[in-house]
């Protein structure tokens, strides 16, 4: 009679065996879907406030120490010297770090989406001259104050704003908006704990036969999570990567969409490398966090056994 | 413990109960050695599970004293316990067959555990499951095998590692008399190689098959030994595996 050989000692991994100790039929089962469409839910949300996060942050950037200049001017002729006086003028101090008048094609092409192509191009509606002012070091409310005086004794249909006060509004808007993918991410977090937890549960309780029979055979309380570990990781990666192909593909399509408005606002809303990557993250953390309920779970259970 | 010595298993005055229930075992004592074949009968009721429950590790008893391998097992910490299972191989009265796996994953079960890779448990597991006449069925899930079968497939998966004891309940309930002879013969073949084997069983045409064997009778929860042969058995030679040619 041939009898095995004996090795006894020590937790050794089931390896590649280690999947055929629990039935196989995963993908049937809820478990993977769910993880996918919490994944997906919060690689948006998190997208879009990774997305929002970056416009503040561009625009905050672009207009720190920036001034508008308009030259509101019925007459073109008058609209256009007063501009290059204004020109001239800021161009000359010392306190100016650079002058850009806004061409007139760039500011038709900003106007076309409200206006429509012919009129902002003809003379029927006035567009004032913008011109994009930086100034070196902050925008005070007294700088701001002294050089719209001393601008308009010399140009007197100037008006000068600091570019971050009429956008307050909108920061205000997007802090709001970030605030809420913020929520939005922690209770999706939430319920994908809860999620993976009961998901994990019931794959315990549904196995329990196996995880006693495992254990009166000798197996290790090691052995035995890692089974489950595997099995439910190997779940909520499928989910992950389904959750995150769909979150991102939906991240894809929005942002082709807000590319197509044009605006220099939504394109400063691109994710850089870092964002991608704290997106990847969030699969990888639901694999861990499944892989570490299920460890939880099931060591919790074989505790209660001899 | 001087006796204990060249025992593998000893119990000193070891009762068990469940919950606040009477004591299902009272004041068991006695000795197992190495080698030996053992028989545990008694009345449905009587306590043989329980017993066998305390020898496979399955419970800690209410009092007394167990020690297993030269071991004391009750100040054992939890975690040395899967290595001490490890060396006992376990027929389940009610088989305890994993469903969802065939009869030739149970049966590689013990052997996949001490980490044996795939590649080497082939041929041992093909083995067994021929001894135990159930190469055609190597495929089949549990639940379409019948009782007996179900029996034979619990008994490979038992010795399939060649435990150090055998503890086996009720192992030959479910088969016909012929195949209940030839499994006996598998447990005295493996006894013959060292294995110290306890079988709990009501059927008394069996104690007979084994003439080496010893018999050990629970009577409500007490074991009785007549001939003090459990207490302080006739020396053996032993190991009787190395007696044989
Ligand atoms: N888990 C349990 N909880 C409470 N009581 C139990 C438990 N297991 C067994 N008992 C009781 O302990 C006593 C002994 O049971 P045990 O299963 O050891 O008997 P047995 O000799 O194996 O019987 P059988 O020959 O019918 O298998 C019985 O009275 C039984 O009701
Ligand atoms: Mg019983």
């Amino acid at each position: 009679m041939a009898l095995g050989p004996v090795i006894r000692r020590g937790s050794p991994r089931f390896g590649s065996s280690a999947s055929r100790m629990l039935p196989q039929a995963r993908i049937a089962g809820p478990m993977p879907w769910v993880i996918a469409i919490m994944i997906a839910l919060t690689v948006m949300a998190a997208g879009a406030g990774l997305a929002l996060s970056n416009v503040a942050a561009n625009a905050r950037a672009e207009i720190a120490g920036g001034v508008t200049v308009q030259v509101v001017e019925g007459a073109p002729s008058a609209r256009e010297r007063q501009a290059q006086r204004a020109v001239t003028f800021l161009t000359g101090r010392e306190d100016v770090l650079s002058v850009r008048r806004v061409p007139d094609e760039e500011l038709s092409a900003l106007l076309e989406p409200w206006l429509g192509a012919s009129i902002s191009q003809s003379e029927a509606v006035p567009t004032p001259v913008l011109i994009d002012v930086r100034l070196s070091g902050p925008v005070t409310s007294r700088r701001l104050r002294d050089l719209r005086a001393e601008l308009v004794r010399e140009v007197p249909a100037a008006r000068l704003d600091a570019q971050a006060g009429w956008l307050a509004p909108v920061f205000d808007a997007i802090r709001s908006l970030q605030y809420l993918a913020i929520g939005l991410v922690v209770l999706l977090a939430l319920t994908s704990i809860a999620a993976v937890w009961l998901a994990a549960r019931s794959a315990l309780g549904s196995n329990r036969d196996t995880i006693e029979v495992i254990h009166h055979l000798g197996g290790t309380d090691g052995q035995i999570a890692r089974i489950f570990q595997r099995s439910i990781g190997m779940d909520a990666l499928l989910g992950g990567a389904a959750g995150l192909a769909l979150g991102v593909g939906a991240m894809f399509v929005l942002g082709q969409q807000f590319a197509g408005l044009g605006s220099g606002l939504v394109a400063g809303g691109a994710l850089s490398l870092l964002d991608w990557l704290a997106i990847t993250a969030v699969p990888l953390a639901g694999v861990l966090l499944a892989i570490l309920t299920a460890r939880i779970t099931v060591t919790g259970a074989l505790r209660r056994m001899l | 413990m001087s006796e204990a010595g060249d025992s593998i298993v000893q119990f000193d005055n070891v009762g068990l109960r469940y919950g606040t229930d009477r004591e299902v075992l009272s004041d068991i004592s006695f000795t197992l050695y190495p080698g030996s074949f053992y028989f545990l009968t008694g009345a449905s009721g009587a306590g043989k599970t329980s017993m066998l429950k305390l020898l496979y590790l399955a419970q800690r008893p209410t009092r007394g004293a167990i020690s297993m391998f030269g071991h004391d097992l009750i100040t054992q910490p939890r975690k040395s316990l899967p290595n001490f299972r490890r060396r006992i191989g376990t027929v389940f009265q009610d088989f305890r067959l994993i469903t969802h796996l065939s009869a030739f994953d149970n049966v590689a079960l013990p052997l996949r555990i001490s980490g044996m890779g795939e590649t080497e448990i082939q041929k041992p597991v093909a083995d067994m499951l021929e001894w135990v006449g159930l190469s055609h069925r190597s495929h089949a899930r549990p639940a379409t095998l019948s009782g007996g079968e179900q029996q034979r497939v619990a008994i490979a998966r038992a010795v399939i590692a060649r435990p150090e004891i055998l503890v086996a309940d009720e192992p030959t309930g479910n088969v016909d008399p012929e195949m209940a002879v030839k499994l006996l013969r598998l447990f005295e073949a493996l006894n013959r190689l060292g294995t110290t084997v306890v079988v709990a069983t009501h059927d008394v045409h069996l104690l007979r098959k084994v003439p080496d064997s010893l018999i050990m009778r629970l009577d409500k929860g007490k074991l009785s030994d007549p001939t003090g042969a459990l207490r302080y058995p006739p020396k053996r030679d032993i190991p009787r595996r190395e007696v044989q040619p």
